[in-house]
């Protein structure tokens, strides 16, 4: 058996004193950064970037992976108590955990959230490790056609599956692509776009967009608004364990939720926020047992389901960027900017030239959620003081340990000035109702996208047509219009903006 | 002509603007043909085709209603002003202005600052709980960063360590 020779090859390499703890780190940052509304895992993970230079690769990425997942735990405990998303895909928990909480169920909403997320955790992590070998497989086929053909197809699929106008988010995703432009040319070494700053030829770093547009971006949204649209409070929390009425409800809403999310993670452009979403839609169309409280008056069905899907879509998400190299989501991005800075290409050949990374990582997953469960279920109480910390406190230091992300990663201060822009742009982003996250998203695939483009159309001696009379590339291409089209049918439009507005 | 939706009205324009704007540089690259791609083809293609989006939603903005008009609503000028300015002062004082001759103040100098003027960009501001803050502030990133990470960085002003 492939699968546990190499899943055991996994577990000892994440079985080292130093990887556990860097795994226990990183999930403990994650949650914490999960908790605290206003910082997501983009914004953490761009920070700790450069102190993961000093790291083997397999902690650094064992630190950052931890850091992913323990934010989608760390989510749902505000989202429960607070009625504060405290992380984009927990948007979904906030609407029955928050009712759930009033009611004094605080307890069992947390409880239901952290052990779906652990089962669905450990579901992910298993179709993780059975599935990327046959897809890296499948990755040799791919040529440069495919490649482009299925960068479109993933960004199509974030913006579909994305809340808010369509049009704006594919305008967000080619402002992205052209902004990952910037810099030497690695055909022709023209400097493009760099008004002749030095700083510029190198690109801007990605890290520098991270934190301005989301941190910084953030941070001065949340104080133009008014303090009681931002204040936090902390309700008692009391009785841990869910009852046994809940969990007959609970058991089969977390495997349909886990079944959702893994698939979803799959997908490019799938994702731990849409997974929430598709799950919870999936509970309401599910009829009530008798004597159950309805949906959004604190059923808890509405907080297991979209907790299994997001975290069962956080782990399967690796698969794209492990297997083909191809980040599906703004999160998965970072991580390959995080591969790279260790000299690993994500793709397919990291199995075979990493296999130690590889699969050290994916067992690291599976301790990860075992770390989680532990820390959050009896750690309640403190994640709940954390809570209490004035924003007044809060942001100055986000904005602190932003500037000092940026301007370790080139010890260069233009870096600093460069934040401060792109601080100014995201705030404009948020006043014009534009999402930012495909932005990040085009910013990592611009240059990859130019090149396989470039590849392809050398290959074909200029001719289009290659990209749809090469089967996969069509097919690929094909699902992303088909993606488009459903988006667009006036039913599903309606539908998807009235699951965005529900809360 | 009415404007339906603001938020969108002004996006479009953004965008188009944008667009433009990387479309006309690339036109200083070589641009090649489609087999042979020079350094403007490609951002030629996607400046062009943002312009255009951007025109479909400017278009949009004025033709489809919606209920409140999508405002754009005041702007904070406060948070944008401090956070930036405070990200600024942070930036000279650690790294120094060469151009003026101005030396390197260092991390410690920085964090005072930034924290000091970022936190005028809140509702209330208590002089002595933000040096608090920023003491805090110092030590744990003196701790982590310099200590614990062993990260280059000018700690101290620049005068003093020589």
């Amino acid at each position: 058996m492939d699968l546990i020779a190499n899943l055991s090859l996994g577990f000892g390499v994440a079985f080292t004193p130093i990887n556990l703890m860097y795994g226990f780190i990183g999930c403990m940052l994650g949650t914490l950064i999960g908790v605290l509304p206003g910082i997501g895992p983009l914004a953490t993970i761009a920070m700790l970037l450069p102190a993961t230079y000093a790291l083997p690769p397999v902690s650094a990425l064992i630190m950052l992976a931890g850091i992913y997942y323990g934010a989608q735990y760390g989510g749902s405990t505000t989202a429960i108590l607070v009625n504060l998303p405290g992380e984009s895909s927990s948007v979904v928990t906030v609407i029955d955990g928050y009712q759930m909480a009033r009611k004094g169920r605080a307890g069992p909403a947390l409880a239901a959230a952290g052990l779906g997320s652990f089962f669905a955790g450990c579901v992910g992590t298993l179709v993780l490790a059975a599935f990327a070998v046959p897809l890296t497989e499948v990755a040799f086929k791919f040529g440069p056609a495919e490649y482009f053909s299925l960068m479109v197809l993933g960004l199509i699929g974030a913006v579909v599956l994305a809340s808010g106008s369509l049009l704006k988010a594919v305008g967000m995703i080619l402002l992205g692509l052209l902004m990952g432009l910037v810099g030497t040319d690695v055909n022709s070494g023209v400097a493009r776009y760099s008004f002749d700053i030095p700083e510029l030829t190198d690109g801007i770093g990605f890290i520098v967009i991270g934190m301005g547009v989301f941190g910084y971006g953030e941070i001065i949204s949340n104080l133009g608004k008014h303090e009681s649209e931002r204040e936090v409070f902390t309700a008692k929390v009391e009785g841990l364990f869910p009852t046994k009425a809940d969990f007959l409800n609970i058991i089969p809403a977390v495997l349909r939720g886990t079944a959702l999310g893994s698939m979803l993670g799959i997908l490019p452009g799938g994702g731990a926020v849409m997974a929430a979403f598709a799950a919870y839609t999936l509970e309401k169309k599910t009829p009530l047992r008798p004597g159950e409280i309805p949906f959004g008056k604190g059923n808890i069905r509405g907080v297991a389901a979209p907790e299994s899907a997001n975290n069962a879509a956080a782990q399967t998400s690796f698969i794209p960027l492990l297997t083909l190299g191809i980040p599906p989501n703004a999160v998965m991005a970072l991580m390959v900017g995080a591969m790279t800075i260790h000299n690993i290409q994500p793709g397919p050949q990291v199995m075979t030239s990493n296999p130690e990374l590889f699969w050290g990582l994916i067992a690291s997953m599976w301790i990860g959620n075992a770390m989680l469960i532990v820390l959050n279920l009896p750690l309640i109480g403190i994640w709940i003081k954390l809570l209490t910390v004035p924003y007044r406190w809060l942001y100055p230091a986000i904005v602190l340990f932003c500037a000092i992300g940026v301007y370790s990663t080139n010890n260069n201060t233009f870096d600093i000035w460069l934040v401060g822009l792109f601080g100014a742009i995201g705030y404009l982003f948020v006043k014009l109702g534009t999402e930012p996250a495909p932005l990040l998203l085009g910013f990592i695939l611009g240059p990859m996208m130019e090149e396989n483009l470039r590849r392809a159309l050398l290959l074909s001696r200029g001719d289009w047509s290659v990209f749809v009379t090469r089967g996969l590339s069509a097919s690929l291409l094909a699902v992303a219009v088909f993606l488009l089209v459903i988006v667009m049918l006036p039913a599903v439009k309606k539908s998807r903006e009235e699951a965005f507005v529900e809360d | 002509m009415n404007i339906k939706s603001q938020k969108d009205f002004f996006s479009g324009l953004m965008f188009m603007a944008v667009g433009l704007a990387f479309a006309w540089g690339a036109t200083s690259y070589k641009i090649g043909d489609a087999a042979r791609m020079g350094p403007g083809y490609f951002p030629l293609l996607l400046g062009v085709l943002m312009a255009i989006l951007g025109g479909v939603i400017t278009f949009k903005s004025l033709v489809v209603e919606t209920e409140d008009g999508d405002k754009i609503g005041s702007w904070a000028w406060k948070p944008v002003v401090f956070i930036i300015a405070g990200n600024l002062a942070f930036g000279i004082l650690l790294g120094g202005l060469p151009s003026i001759k101005l030396p390197a103040m260092g991390l410690i100098a920085g964090i005072y600052a930034l924290t000091l003027i970022a936190a005028n960009a809140g509702d209330e501001f208590d002089l002595k709980e933000v040096l608090v803050l920023a003491t805090v502030l110092s030590v744990i990133c003196y701790f982590t960063f310099i200590k614990l990470l062993n990260l280059q960085f000018p700690v101290w002003p620049a005068f003093i360590t020589g």
